[in-house]
């Protein structure tokens, strides 16, 4: 393969998105019952051939080191290219945390001198999608672009959350602005860039001499018209999980969708991650399940409607589990209730109580807590 | 090479054929037990939670399933640079003008002393890939050890009227073995050879090499054991206690799989500290839908649920559609029971699909006609890659193997004994 992977993991979105992300990256939120979010971008690259990515981590980055421990579910235990996963470290010009994306990439420069493909994909690491990378770099290719950033079309109500890109007919961006306040398109930016491998050592170079770190504000916006940058359309369902609690919920609940979950689970190239080796999931006498998608190794004795259960919950007899995400070894005694609510990583809601929270703002238990 | 203290060798080059259609393809090791699992991964994953990581697998019948299955070894923990899982399959030596097939059991081992001479190990542990059950090995090495022995053969006790059907191991107080009785028809004892061995590998060296100048069909049961015996070696039996399940026939094999869908089962599948591993492709969840019933089951990933099931068993990607019903019944990786179709006490193998609003396991239970000794007790059996057309009926003890087609089927029914078995099979 013609390029290298980036994967921006190092985001933090504990001010949207409070309890979850409080000791976990966001790339490392749970999705799905079976996923964390870094396995669709990690899955997409390697899916395109991509066969040496770098991971960059910085905050609570323990749990997404867990995920990563071995490469080889993706593919990258390899002699040549492979997985690397790079945190902030100090050295004896240098020993400040990552001061932004740029920065990130900067202080990991030698990934990319000691490359020789000629391109790089970057992705963020908390987005769900599915992408081929390879159709975006034959289409940078043939527009000759410096860089080319992928888009998708949304709703106007949401492009404040997002870059915003103008594009000529071409489809050569002449405008980027992020986080508008007047949207003057609805072409948003996903995180999603191919850009020349020279190129980027180079940009990032320029940057760091002036005290620029942003890849965005810093290179993008900056150079917007000097440099040829491409707008890349994607069509396909992207959603991310680290822009807010309300929509890590709704990225949950978007796999009760077929159309959604069989594109990811049923359609090659599959999203890979770290196995758990769990056993099926046991539906005792009296388990009523509507609506709900559920991972390996639970134990269903009460009634679940529309939820996303993931691996190693237990629902005991006469419980009513509603609206809800329970992560991982989440357990739930007898007769309780939980209602619009998302329950972190081993929770523990002992027999009769009742856990609810309102229609589309989901009431979440951290992890580890005992009700 | 570094040397290896102890190593295991995995018989799986059986057939099972009392397994009838289940095992056309596939040898028996390879046949899914549990939804997701395969018989021999419970013996791979015993060998690495009981800390062995040198595994040899001696692959004969259909190998190409467990080829795959086993790989590298990754799923297991047993990818490594020294040792690791090695297959072993019946080879041509230098010389020779034709290869030999492994003839017996210990013949099969005679055949690769050379793989096992490179680890030079001091004990090996003789698997097969028939059972299912959790075993810490290292506990019956610590005895084979304590007691000094040349062999230390795994027993279990059954019940002294059906002892007859087991090699029987006649001991002494202290377990010491002084005689072993294949399937005797007086038992004096109830304690049953579950045909896992640790022997010192010296001894058992030399055994092999004695033994196929003798027998051609070399048998741990029937020709080492008995000599060893008869040389005065020590041999002691190693008492068993716990899970451990025979899956040699359609019955047998039904009635375990069916034990797992008990609120409490015998064999406890959620134990952090001693998984059970199986190469699965991806780790999809699954989806029940509203409207669908999921009853006194179990099911794995990626199954996708609009029907009714009761009391059954899904391996990966099962898809049961809107209004069918599936009942006492094992379906295996992505089959797919189309609208309104129903099943009773059947076992449906992989990548099949059950046409809409057919019928199996309905009528009387009569005994299959051409296979009465492994058909008898009213299960019907699809093979794998098999289309079963909509509409039709199918009676009890059937097999039906193939593509079928409506024509196949006099006035759309299959009777019960029947076997209906078509090229042509749905790729």
């Amino acid at each position: 393969m013609k390029a290298i992977g980036i994967i921006l993991a190092g985001g933090n979105s504990e001010m949207r998105m409070g309890e979850l992300t409080a000791y976990r990256a966001a790339a490392a939120m749970p999705v799905g019952a079976s996923y964390r979010a870094i396995d669709f971008p990690l899955s997409s690259m390697t899916a395109s051939g991509i066969g040496k990515i770098a991971v960059i981590t910085q905050y609570n980055s323990r749990s997404l080191h867990d995920h990563l421990v071995s490469s080889k579910w993706w593919d990258l235990g390899r002699k040549k290219g492979g997985l690397f996963v790079l945190s902030p470290y100090t050295s004896k010009d240098n020993s400040s945390w990552f001061r932004g994306t740029a920065d990130s990439i900067y202080q990991n420069i030698s990934f990319l001198e000691r490359s020789n493909e000629p391109y790089v994909a970057i992705s963020s690491g908390d987005a769900v999608y599915k992408m081929n990378y390879k159709d975006i770099i034959a289409y940078h290719k043939e527009k000759g672009a410096d860089i080319t950033i992928v888009y998708k079309r949304m709703d106007r109500s949401v492009l404040y959350k997002y870059g915003v890109m103008q594009m000529d007919e071409d489809g050569r961006i002449f405008d980027f602005e992020e986080k508008p306040l007047d949207p003057q398109s609805d072409c948003a930016s996903l995180g999603v860039y191919i850009i020349g491998r020279e190129l980027l050592i180079d940009l990032l170079e320029n940057a760091e001499s002036e005290g620029r770190y942003d890849l965005v504000r810093d290179i993008i916006v900056r150079l917007r018209r000097r440099l040829k940058i491409y707008g890349y359309e994607f069509n396909g369902y992207w959603s991310s999980v680290g822009s807010g609690t309300e929509d890590y919920y709704r990225t949950n609940m978007d796999f009760l969708n077929k159309d959604i979950r069989d594109m990811f689970t049923k359609q090659a190239p599959y999203i890979d991650t770290k196995p758990k080796d769990e056993p099926p999931v046991k539906y005792n006498i009296n388990a009523e399940v509507s609506d709900s998608v559920i991972g390996s190794g639970a134990i269903i004795n009460g009634k679940v409607d529309h939820s996303v259960i993931f691996r190693r919950v237990f629902v005991g007899d006469r419980a009513v589990i509603k609206n809800s995400i329970l992560m991982e070894g989440c357990y739930i005694g007898d007769d309780c209730v939980i209602e619009n609510a998302i329950l972190d990583k081993n929770v523990t809601v002992t027999a009769g109580k009742k856990v609810s929270g309102a229609d589309g703002a989901p009431f979440v238990l951290s992890k580890n807590t005992v009700i | 090479m570094e040397r290896k203290e102890i190593m295991a060798l995995l018989l799986a080059g059986g057939q099972g054929s009392r397994l009838g259609i289940l095992t056309k393809n596939t040898a028996k090791p390879a046949v899914r037990y549990g939804g997701k699992y395969r018989f021999i991964d419970f013996p791979l994953s015993n060998c690495i939670n009981s800390g062995i990581d040198t595994v040899g697998v001696l692959t004969q019948y259909q190998p190409l399933m467990l080829n795959q299955h086993i790989g590298i070894g990754i799923p297991w923990d047993l990818d490594r640079k020294n040792g690791g899982v090695t297959i072993l399959a019946p080879h041509v030596k230098g010389g020779e003008e034709m290869g030999d097939w492994f003839m017996g059991t210990a013949n099969a081992i005679y055949h690769n002393l050379e793989y096992i001479d490179r680890y030079d190990p001091e004990y090996v542990l003789i698997l097969s890939g028939d059972h299912i059950y959790k075993m810490d090995y290292s506990k019956m090495l610590e005895f084979h050890k304590a007691n000094n022995c040349t062999a230390t053969i795994a027993v279990l006790e059954v019940p002294i009227e059906e002892a007859s059907r087991f090699g029987i191991m006649n001991t002494l107080d202290d377990d010491k073995i002084y005689e072993f009785e294949e399937k005797p028809k007086n038992p004096k004892s109830n304690l049953a050879s579950m045909g896992i061995y640790i022997f010192t590998w010296k001894k058992l060296r030399q055994a092999l090499i004695d033994d196929n100048k003798i027998h051609a069909n070399s048998d741990f049961g029937m020709h080492i054991i008995p000599k060893m015996l008869a040389d005065g070696e020590t041999l002691y039996a190693y008492r068993f206690e716990g899970y451990w399940k025979d899956v040699g026939t359609i019955e047998s094999y039904w009635q375990a799989n069916m034990e797992l869908i008990k609120t409490v089962p015998e064999f406890n599948f959620y134990d952090n500290f001693w998984k059970i591993y199986t190469n699965t492709d991806n780790q999809p969840p699954q989806y029940v839908a509203a409207g669908a019933k999921l009853k006194q089951s179990i099911a794995s990933e990626g199954c996708e649920i609009y029907g009714e099931v009761y009391s059954s068993v899904l391996g990966p990607d099962v898809t049961v559609e809107e209004g069918a019903v599936v009942r006492d019944s094992i379906i295996m990786e992505n089959t797919v029971i189309k609208k309104g179709a129903v099943i009773n006490r059947c076992i449906i193998d992989r990548n099949t699909t059950v046409g809409e609003g057919a019928e199996l396991g309905c009528g009387e239970n009569v005994p299959n006609e051409d296979k009465p000794n492994i058909y008898n007790t009213g299960i019907t059996v699809a093979g794998e890659n098999t289309v079963i057309p909509s509409e039709v009926k199918i009676g009890k003890n059937c097999v039906i193997y193939g593509h079928t087609s409506k024509e196949d089927y006099a006035d759309g029914v299959l009777e019960s004994g029947k076997t209906l078995m078509r090229e042509g099979v749905k790729l």
